[in-house]
Order: structure tokens, then C-alpha cells, then sequence
């Protein structure tokens, strides 16, 4: 294969996996805090694709027209509406189920999701149709023979590592990460340190839905076309991709993402038959990894999570 | 003022009174409107609502008809489960009639056995897969609305014209998408064309990268599409991400407003081909735009608003004709032959196809789907992608 098309086809997979990382960032944080699985979270990145679109058409009438100012602004209030609403989502629905049985958080999240996603559908004006999200980033491009590099692309990467490894730092080198490693490793002892237990987990909840808004605007800005069920599809991409990197485990999730996207062009470029069946192709692999590695790739240590 | 309410309550009572001998005057006919009226395509199912019920009002409004007409709107949201219970739901009211059915081909197909088992007569006013009409015997299902056969032979001879020769093909992998590869490579390989890549994709597939990267590879003059707007518009616009030149041609599945809408000016010089002419060429073109123009209705009636206003206006003239009973209307509609209608005179095959062979070439230029013999394309002022 030519050098320049193996660079695109890797490029369009790096830029997938980014995304599908992000969404398995949240999963694995949500797991690692709680032990429960949050359903609703890619319907939560729609939410957020849509505040995002909205912040933009807000700013439009206002008349700023500055595309830096626009992205900053979509970002940082469709991260921070998330935020909240994860926090909220946290606090009234997945608390008081504590101590149920985990299989009542997963239904309850399943059905806070379909409500999401249906509401975004009827009493977003005209929301069942795809609305165009705008280009605000450089639209620049460089052609090496048949490889062709965005500059919006390469910005849109770069900002997804940078949300990467500020978790990541956050996580490992901060008070705030320190207390929600406490509580993920042990809750009754974290407490009787002096750990706040709700605020941390209402933290870290908002911390993995705000990487869900970021990575809806990144959607939109990417393929400048959003709709009410790209949260659905993204959703089990990323819970796939965080279950197989090892839920509980934020580098697992990272390294699921790519996989996944990985397998995905993998299957439509390599294979044979049609790439209609790619998403068969990265699925069954998946499945073939959990019977190979049950805990996934990078097994949850017992005495370390998140 | 307890007069006055008094007054108020009578007169209500008496305008109530007038109102109901009014309709007691006309007994009142069922018909069904089905179309997706949500989801990607909705702008289409929405337009063919109006339309269709732009039929029912004028007949309402008409002092000579026999009956009054009361459209019952239903969703199919394009999906073919989704239309089965609908059509479902349709059929086993019986004082429904008849209806006006379905924009999408896989919703079409999915419900014949539905109507034929109801025997509900359902004229089809927008899908194009030729197996609707015949892939079956059934009496119950007409179509005035041609089929995708006609539509692909013009677009390969066309396009091949034009001077492209070789083809990667992207359909999604429902009925409609397969339907459009199977005709649009049998006209090309009889024009002299080739295909040199086909790509089955998902109908809410959102990346299309890997595929587009390995058409660039294969350098093609010219994409042909099979398939709806929604995705349409993102491979149309991931194939100007990866820097892909070459032509962009669709079916008339991408014929819609909202194709131009997701895309902006990345739409310009798009090629598409649909059956029947453009709504201002038809014989009752003008008349079917100032009638829907002056009813206010808040969208427009998109590509297909035409057919659907054709297909329950024969219905509603069936119906004052024989009378509301499905089994008559079902038998006279299998004697359309040469009737009057604003798409043109329709006559309805064995199999109940209306057997329309003007197929319309359509290019985008500033915005607007323009018919190609009148866009600057056409006169050489500018130029296709090559």
C-alpha cells in the first residue's frame, strides 16, 4: 500500500480513536468511583453536541463572530452544562441507588438515556432532522501525494490529548485526584480520613460527562453534521472500548478506544468483503479479546483503580 | 352578564348545531397519509403531509363533493418495523379507504403484504425500488411515481456523456441502496462504463473516511451515491475533508432542501436525477404551487410534494366515483388509464405502476437544485468537477 493512503487511513483512525477514548474515559471513571455503569453517557455527548450547537447559534445573534472566541465558548459551556448535568444525574439518580443491586443503575441510566436522547429529538426546534454544526476551526490543508492533513484535524487531536492528560494529571498529581483514587480503592476508609464521599463522586461524575461534551463538540466540529442518535452508537463504542481496555482502568480505556477504531478501519480497508461489515468485523474481535482476557486488556488491580 | 353568558352559551349551542348539520349533510371518509415525518428524511415526509393534505382541503372546500374527507397522518420514520405497525394500524381501521403511502423504499416494501392482507388500496407517492409495484401481483398497491430503473438508466448514459468513465459506487445496504447498485451497474456497463469500487455502508453510518481514502486511492472521475440525504451530506462533506475531487452524483434520494442545508456551498455542481419533471414544469405545476403557497403552510413541499398531492387526489376522485368501499376503489383503480393530474396523465401498468418515463436531470448551482438543461453547467459558464 502507497505510504500517503496508510497516513490517511491512520490519521482517520487516530482522530476515531480519540473520540471513542473519551467516551470510555468517562465509563471507566463512573465504574471506578461507584462500580456502576452509566448508560446514559452517550446520550449525555448529545446533549452536549446540541448546547454546543446552540452556545454557537446564541453567539451568532449576538454577533460575535471571532471563531476562537465561538469554539472556546461552545466548548467551555457545553463542557460545563454536561458537568453539571452529570453532577445532577449523579446526585438524584445514581446515589440514592447505592446500595441497590448494580443492575438497577444500568437500567435506570438506560432509561434516563432514551429520555434524553427522545427530548433532544422532539423539543429541540426541529431536532429529529441533522442540523449542519458549523467549521470554526482553520480549515488549512497540506496534500503529500495521497495523504491529506487538516489543520482542523490536527487541532482536534491535539485538544482531545490535552483533555486526556489533564485527566490524567489530575487523576495522579492532585489533592482532588488522590481523594477520588481514595474512594474508588476503598469508600469506608477514604471516609474516615476526612474524605468527602459525595462531593468526590458528584466530581468525578462531572468530570467524565464534561469529557462527553467535549467530545460531542469534537463530533460536530469533525464531521460538521450533528443528530439527536449520535450518542446512542458513540455510547456502546466507548462502553465496548472501556470493557475491553479493562473497565476501572482510565489507560484501558484510552488504549480500547483506539483499539476499536483501529479494528474498525482495519475491517473496512483490509478485509476482503465489503466494508459493510466492519462494524461486525471490530465487534466480533472484541468479543473474541473478553473471552481471551475477562477482565480486559489491562486487568484491574484490586488495590488500584481509577 | 349572566345574560350575556346566556346570550354567549345559546349562540355557541346554535353555531354548534349549524356546524354539525353541516357535516350531517356529508358523511365523513377516512383516508391515511403515511410518510416519514421524523428523523433524516422528515423535510421530505413533511412536504408530502402537506401536500396530500392540500388534496383533502381543496375536496373539503369543493361544494360538489359527495363526501368529507378526514386524512389520517401517520409516522413511519422511515424505518421499516416502524411501518408496519403503522400501516398496521392503517389497515385495520375499517373506515379508513384507502391511502397515500410512504417515501421510502424500504418502508414501501415492507408493508405491501400489509395492505394486500388488509386489502386496503394504497397508492405509493414517493419510493422508487422497482420491486414495490413488481416484486408482487398484488391489486392493492399503485405507485404514480416512477421506479429507480428509468431514473439509473438516464443517470449512467448521462453521466458516461459527460465524460466519466470510471465509478466507485457508495450505497447503503438497505433494499433502496442495493436496488440503485444493481440498476446503476447494469446501465453502466452497457454505456460503456466502469465500475471500479463498491462500498455497502450503514443507512446512520457517521464516519465514512476509512471507505472515501480508499476511493482516493482508487481515483475515480466520478462517486456515485445510492442512498438518502442524511448520509449523503457526510460523505459529501468528509470526501472535500480527505480532498477528493472527483464528481459527486446521487439519486433521487438526495433530491431535497435539506441536502443543500447540511452541505452550505459544499453542494454546488452535485448531480442527482429523479423521475417526472421539476413541480413549475408539470401541467398543473402553477396551479399546485399558488393552492399550497396561498394554504400557508410553514414548509415547502419538497420533491415528491407533487406526487403525494397526485396520489390522494386520484384517490379522493376514485372514492366520489365508486363510493367509500376499499374492494370498489381497489377495482377502479386498476382501470387508471390516461387520467388528468398535476404530475401529468397517469395510467397504472398490470401491476399498478404508473408508467411515467421523463426522468428529470437535476444539478446544484448557487443553493438550488436546478434543472440541468436550464443551469449554467449545461451552457458551458461552468464546469462539472473532473
Amino acid at each position: 500500500m502507497d505510504a500517503g493512503l496508510l497516513a490517511q487511513f491512520v490519521a482517520n483512525g487516530l482522530m476515531l480513536g480519540m473520540m471513542y477514548a473519551l467516551v470510555a474515559v468517562g465509563f471507566t471513571l463512573f465504574f471506578g468511583v461507584l462500580d456502576v455503569i452509566k448508560f446514559s453517557h452517550g446520550d449525555v455527548l448529545t446533549v452536549g453536541a446540541f448546547t454546543g450547537y446552540s452556545v454557537y447559534l446564541g453567539l451568532k445573534l449576538l454577533g460575535a463572530a471571532n471563531p476562537w472566541l465561538q469554539v472556546a465558548a461552545v466548548i467551555l459551556v457545553a463542557c460545563a452544562a454536561m458537568g453539571l448535568l452529570g453532577a445532577l444525574i449523579a446526585r438524584y439518580l445514581v446515589m440514592p441507588l447505592k446500595s441497590a443491586p448494580p443492575l438497577n443503575v444500568l437500567l435506570v441510566t438506560l432509561m434516563l438515556g432514551t429520555v434524553l436522547r427522545e427530548s433532544v429529538r422532539l423539543f429541540y426546534p426541529d431536532g429529529a432532522n441533522p442540523k449542519r454544526f458549523p467549521r470554526l476551526l482553520p480549515t488549512d490543508a497540506v496534500a503529500l501525494g495521497d495523504f491529506n492533513l487538516r489543520l482542523d484535524s490536527v487541532l482536534l487531536f491535539l485538544g482531545g490529548l490535552a483533555v486526556i492528560v489533564a485527566i490524567h494529571m489530575l487523576i495522579n498529581r492532585s489533592k482532588l485526584g488522590l481523594a477520588i483514587r481514595a474512594v474508588a480503592q476503598d469508600e469506608e476508609t477514604a471516609r474516615t480520613m476526612g474524605i468527602n464521599f459525595s462531593l468526590v463522586v458528584l466530581v468525578t461524575f462531572a468530570l467524565g460527562s464534561a469529557a462527553a461534551a467535549f467530545a460531542g463538540v469534537m463530533n460536530g466540529l469533525y464531521y460538521n453534521e450533528i443528530n439527536f442518535g449520535m450518542g446512542l452508537w458513540l455510547g456502546v463504542i466507548g462502553f465496548s472500548a472501556a470493557i475491553v481496555g479493562g473497565l476501572g482502568n482510565i489507560y484501558g480505556a484510552i488504549l480500547g478506544g483506539f483499539l476499536f477504531a483501529a479494528l474498525q478501519t482495519v475491517g473496512a480497508v483490509a478485509l476482503p468483503f465489503a466494508s459493510a461489515y466492519k462494524d461486525v468485523f471490530a465487534f466480533a474481535v472484541v468479543i473474541a479479546i473478553m473471552a481471551w482476557r475477562p477482565t480486559g486488556l489491562i486487568a484491574e488491580k484490586s488495590s488500584e483503580r481509577v | 352578564m349572566k345574560t350575556f353568558a346566556r346570550v354567549l352559551f345559546a349562540s355557541a349551542l346554535a353555531l354548534g348545531l349549524a356546524a354539525g348539520s353541516a357535516q350531517a349533510a356529508k358523511k365523513t371518509v377516512k383516508v391515511v397519509f403515511i410518510g416519514p415525518l421524523t428523523g433524516g428524511v422528515s423535510a421530505n415526509g413533511i412536504g408530502g403531509r402537506n401536500s396530500a393534505d392540500l388534496a383533502v382541503r381543496l375536496r373539503n372546500a369543493d361544494s360538489k363533493a359527495k363526501y368529507h374527507y378526514e386524512m389520517v397522518v401517520l409516522d413511519d420514520e422511515c424505518k421499516p418495523n416502524v411501518a408496519v405497525q403503522v400501516a398496521t394500524k392503517a389497515a385495520s381501521d375499517p373506515a379508513i379507504i384507502a391511502g397515500a403511502t410512504h417515501y421510502c423504499s424500504t418502508t414501501a416494501i415492507a408493508t405491501v403484504d400489509t395492505y394486500h392482507k388488509f386489502g386496503l388500496p394504497v397508492i405509493v407517492w414517493g419510493a422508487v425500488l422497482p420491486d414495490i409495484t413488481y416484486g408482487n401481483d398484488y391489486k392493492e398497491i399503485h405507485r404514480v411515481n416512477g421506479t429507480m430503473i428509468n431514473q439509473n438508466d438516464v443517470n449512467a448514459k448521462f453521466s458516461i456523456g459527460q465524460g466519466y468513465k470510471t465509478f466507485a459506487v457508495i450505497h447503503d445496504t438497505t433494499d433502496y441502496g442495493k436496488g440503485h447498485l444493481k440498476y446503476f451497474s447494469e446501465y453502466v456497463a452497457k454505456y460503456g462504463g466502469r465500475i471500479i469500487g463498491t462500498f455497502g455502508v450503514t443507512a446512520d453510518q457517521q464516519d465514512f473516511n476509512a471507505e472515501l481514502t480508499q476511493i482516493k486511492s482508487l481515483n475515480p472521475d466520478a462517486i456515485y451515491f445510492g442512498g438518502l440525504t442524511p448520509i449523503g451530506v457526510r460523505i459529501r462533506s468528509q470526501m472535500d475533508k480527505l480532498g477528493i475531487k472527483a464528481e459527486f452524483i446521487g439519486t433521487s434520494g438526495i433530491v431535497s432542501d435539506a441536502f443543500i442545508q447540511g452541505l452550505g456551498p459544499l453542494a454546488e455542481g452535485a448531480l442527482a436525477f429523479r423521475e417526472g419533471a421539476p413541480v413549475d414544469k408539470l401541467p398543473g405545476g402553477k396551479f399546485f404551487t399558488a393552492k399550497y403557497a396561498e394554504a400557508g403552510y410553514a414548509e415547502g413541499p419538497e420533491a415528491y410534494g407533487a406526487f403525494a398531492f397526485a396520489a390522494m387526489n386520484l384517490i379522493l376522485d376514485t372514492i366520489e366515483r365508486v363510493g367509500p368501499n376499499r374492494a370498489k376503489v381497489t377495482a377502479a383503480l386498476e382501470h387508471v388509464s390516461n387520467v388528468d393530474s398535476i404530475v401529468g396523465p397517469i395510467s397504472f401498468d398490470a401491476h399498478g405502476q404508473n408508467t411515467v418515463a421523463a426522468i428529470t436531470k437535476y444539478v446544484v448551482q448557487d443553493g438550488k437544485w436546478v434543472v440541468w438543461e436550464d443551469s449554467e453547467y449545461a451552457s458551458g459558464k461552468r464546469k462539472l468537477a473532473k
